[in-house]
């Protein structure tokens, strides 16, 4: 984990940084048709940039624009026509959702280098604040709302990032458990947060936008998509862009960034902000397109440790990596689960349902282990390596 | 990316193929636990319902229809539960009603079975207000909810101290578990304190709760008469074992049916001894029905439960308690809908609301004093309202009281505002039961 946090990252996400260690001018410019890749699928001979924009697209390599534009097709045409309300419902909402939270984490763990295990706390007052936005504002728009509930977790992720500015490592990181506990504390021992519920659990209103209703997985699923599309480009701009630098220069070491000028307090504390925004739009995303009704306790401490595995998992510092890090730890347990009872039920093992169980949280554990021994820096960073493997295959020479 | 959703959908469709639909069989989903810190409830509750379904199979089935059922591991995690009951709800023709045993899970299906038209019902745990028919029409918290529980604690109180007046003036302390769950009660106590007139101090335990040495400080300070003890998990015997050293007796503790199985006072030792408790069913192997259980579906080799030794433990009768409910909708469901059919999930719901368990009734299943009988309607998902009180004596519990009430009054009164005050929220018209059959 520690390997994983420290390590000085590549070019960000997308996978298409050059190798770590050459310099960046070597790919980006001279890109050589290479001798016998002719009837390669993925070779970027004959792409010259000829631009400084073109050199620093998001996606430089044509085959990644063509492969980003059919996931998105996929995503946004695709799967509303052909996937089940189940997996709308119980896969793909909570899988975005978490990736989005994944995403604010990883701007604070993985571009700024600052730990934090208060990821679900931040989750909470963005939910919390857009239930009561949507719930004490009449007729306020709920897109609105849910940017509102991101604001008030920036806020309050400003305050409990102060402490960013005198400690780091594992010292910021009790400093951020202390908010995961102040928070839920609050939220149940303060009755206007709930509106005085009885059992201190909100129920999020219904999502109408613009007079439209969004009742059906399917369209909770669009607009989950969306908003998360949308905050995942920003991100990913966020990070290729000044911000992003001083983000990163932070991370690496702290000093040297302050001494070409870059003010340390400014960007740690935008860091919290944004991060906690992300978590707080995403919070308000679990409640409202997800759970429905929450109590304080479904953004527990267990949550912010499962969003902090994705980001180690996925990749720290990549954007590519809390989607994949949110899929290993959201979907893989799911799918062993019915990997596990479907060989129970066609091999007729009986297998007794603890052992059952069982067996899916030890292989669960086997394969983070697996992982992180093979790849310390992440599913984001296998891909990445496969990506160059792919350039000079079949002649790696 | 697309690959997993490859993978996925492969694993979808493959799970789907398995599971055709079956003629004449009455799907159950459960969703239980058998993982984690509540493994022990999990598999004791969901274990006992399937021990009690067995058995019903093994006689010939509700009138012929069989009953089958499918599991899905929730880890006691609201998401990984919701993920289950959409995997399920559609498994073997359909879901027919839904019972996750956890009070986070089962926010998160108030609106999804709601939607979905399953019936759910939350035995002993979930929303007290939503035993108001009217605007929860798919929620059934059968036999009884917290705010019972609360007022049957302060009649119980009133018993010991000789007589309701007397309470005025005496000092109960409530420890809570820090959260929904713990705070549910609070309402009714809070009314029931202004009413009698008692003084009630109210201590947050922070979960997991494994050190109270404050909590039980303060206790010390405030030398109440009676302590209430509203904990889960690890909670409750740590609270037995510090106020065992803090000297506070262990009979002047009541705790809530949560905090009264043999799991929470065994690993406290001798500090539970004269440990009071809430229970909203008996335990024990002497019923019929259990009996019939241990004779017949552990006789075969198709008990569910690991260890033999829980056969009728607290756990285990709670969750034989909720199988009979369940079955006893379904049968009643069939009288009217037609018997030896599979019954819809609508059907169900109706059966739920028309559940008659008479004592009469109970005696004929062979679980007479089992639970209390249970009437529901329309007005009334709860349909009971009554607990008992046992003691555990370092061996085992011994019942105090007979299945007693409270304030029934009382708690319809609250129940029924804090329902209105829901659907005015959620803007829901309340069904009119008047004319409802």
């Amino acid at each position: 984990m520690l390997a994983a946090l420290a390590a000085p990252k590549g070019g960000g996400a997308g996978g298409n940084g050059p190798p770590r260690g050459r310099p960046k001018a070597a790919r980006a410019f001279v890109s050589f048709p290479r001798p016998g890749a002719t009837d390669m699928l993925y070779r970027e001979a004959g792409q010259f940039k000829t631009t400084y924009a073109a050199d620093t697209a998001m996606f430089p390599i044509l085959q990644d624009r063509i492969g980003f534009v059919a996931l998105l097709l996929v995503a946004f045409v695709a799967v509303p026509i052909l996937a089940s309300p189940y997996l709308f419902s119980a896969i793909l909402i909570p899988f975005l959702i978490l990736s989005l939270a994944a995403i604010g984490l990883n701007i604070l763990t993985g571009y700024a280098g600052q730990l934090s295990l208060g990821a679900a706390a931040f989750m909470a007052v963005g939910a919390f604040a857009s239930y009561n936005f949507v719930l004490r504002i009449p007729g306020i728009p709920l897109l609105l709302a849910f940017a509102g509930g991101g604001v008030m977790a920036a806020a309050v992720g400003l305050v409990f990032g102060l402490p960013s500015l005198r400690i780091r490592g594992f010292y910021l990181a009790v400093a951020t458990l202390a908010a995961q506990f102040f928070i839920l504390w609050a939220l149940t021992k303060i009755g206007w947060f709930t509106n005085y519920n009885a059992s201190g659990v909100i129920t999020a209103q219904q999502i109408v936008i613009l007079g439209r209703a969004f009742d059906t997985p399917q369209e909770k699923y669009l607009l989950v998509l969306a908003i998360v599309t949308a905050m995942a480009f920003a991100a990913k701009n966020m990070g290729r862009g000044n911000i992003g630098r001083q983000w990163m220069a932070i991370r690496d070491m702290d000093v040297a960034a302050e001494v070409i000028g870059i003010r340390p307090m400014r960007a740690k504390l935008l860091a919290f902000a944004v991060s906690s925004f992300y978590c707080g739009v995403a919070g308000a995303l679990f409640a409202y397109a997800y759970l429905g009704t929450v109590e304080p306790e479904a953004y527990n401490l267990d949550l912010s440790f499962r969003i902090l595995f994705m980001i180690i998992i996925g990749g720290v510092g990549t954007v590519l990596g809390s989607f994949l890090g949110s899929a290993f730890i959201v979907i893989l347990p799911i799918a062993l689960n019915m990997l596990v009872t479907w060989l129970d039920g066609t091999l007729h093992l009986n297998v007794a349902s603890s052992a059952a169980s069982n067996v899916e949280l030890m292989v669960f554990g086997g394969l983070i282990i697996f992982f992180l021994i093979v790849e310390p820096h992440g599913l984001a960073r296998i891909w990445q390596i496969a990506k160059e493997k792919l350039r000079l295959w079949p002649f790696p020479h | 990316m697309k690959a997993w959703l490859a993978g996925v959908l492969g694993l979808a469709l493959l799970a789907g193929a398995t599971a055709c639909g079956a003629q004449n069989e009455q799907f159950i989903p459960i969703l239980s636990y058998r993982v984690g810190p509540y493994a022990a409830g999990g598999s004791g509750y969901f274990g006992g319902a399937i021990d009690y379904f067995t058995l019903v199979n093994m006689n010939g089935g509700i009138n012929g229809v069989k009953l089958v059922w499918e599991e899905c591991e929730t880890e006691y995690n609201a998401a990984r539960g919701v993920e289950c009951y959409e995997r399920l709800k559609t498994r073997h023709g359909g879901a027919t009603t839904v019972d996750p045993l956890s009070t986070g899970i089962a926010y998160g299906l108030f609106e999804r079975a709601a939607n979905d038209k399953i019936p759910m019902t939350t035995n002993g745990y979930g929303l007290a207000i939503s035993a108001d028919g009217r605007v929860f029409p798919w929620v059934f918290p059968l036999g009884t909810t917290y705010w019972d529980q609360a007022a049957a604690m302060v009649a119980f109180l009133g018993q010991k101290v000789g007589g309701d007046a007397n309470l005025k003036g005496k000092k109960i302390a409530f420890l809570y578990h820090d959260s929904a769950y713990g705070k549910e009660p609070i309402p009714v106590l809070d009314a029931l304190a202004a009413q009698k007139g008692f003084e009630l101090t109210k201590i947050a335990l922070i979960p997991p709760g494994n050190t109270q040495e404050s909590q039980w400080l303060q206790v010390r300070q405030l030398r109440p008469d009676y302590v209430i003890l509203w904990g889960y998990g690890v909670m409750n015997p740590t609270a037995l074992k510090t106020a065992a050293k803090f000297g506070f007796p262990r009979d002047h503790i009541i705790g809530v049916w949560w905090a009264g199985s043999e799991e929470d006072v065994i690993p406290a030792g001798d500090a539970a001894k004269g440990y009071i408790t809430a229970a909203f069913s008996a335990h024990g192997t002497n019923f019929p029905v259990m009996q019939d259980i241990q004779k017949k579906v552990y006789g075969a080799g198709k008990g569910n439960l690991e260890d033999k030794a829980r056969m009728g433990s607290i756990y285990h009768t709670r969750g034989v308690t909720y199988g009979i409910m369940i079955v006893e909708a379904i049968r009643t469901a069939q009288n009217k809908y037609g018997k030896g059919k599979v019954m819809t999930p609508e059907q169900v719901r109706w059966g739920l609301e028309h559940l008659d368990l008479s004592e009469a009734r109970l005696k004929e299943l062979g679980a007479s004093g089992l639970f209390p009988p249970v009437k529901t309607s329309c007005l009334d998902h709860e349909g009971s309202g009554m607990v008992k009180f046992e003691q555990w004596d370092g061996k085992q519990f011994h019942n105090l009281t007979p299945f007693m009430a409270g304030d029934r009054a009382l708690v319809r009164k609250m129940v029924e505002d804090g329902a209105n005050k829901y659907a005015s929220e959620k803007k829901i018209s309340p069904r009119d039961c008047g004319k409802e059959g």
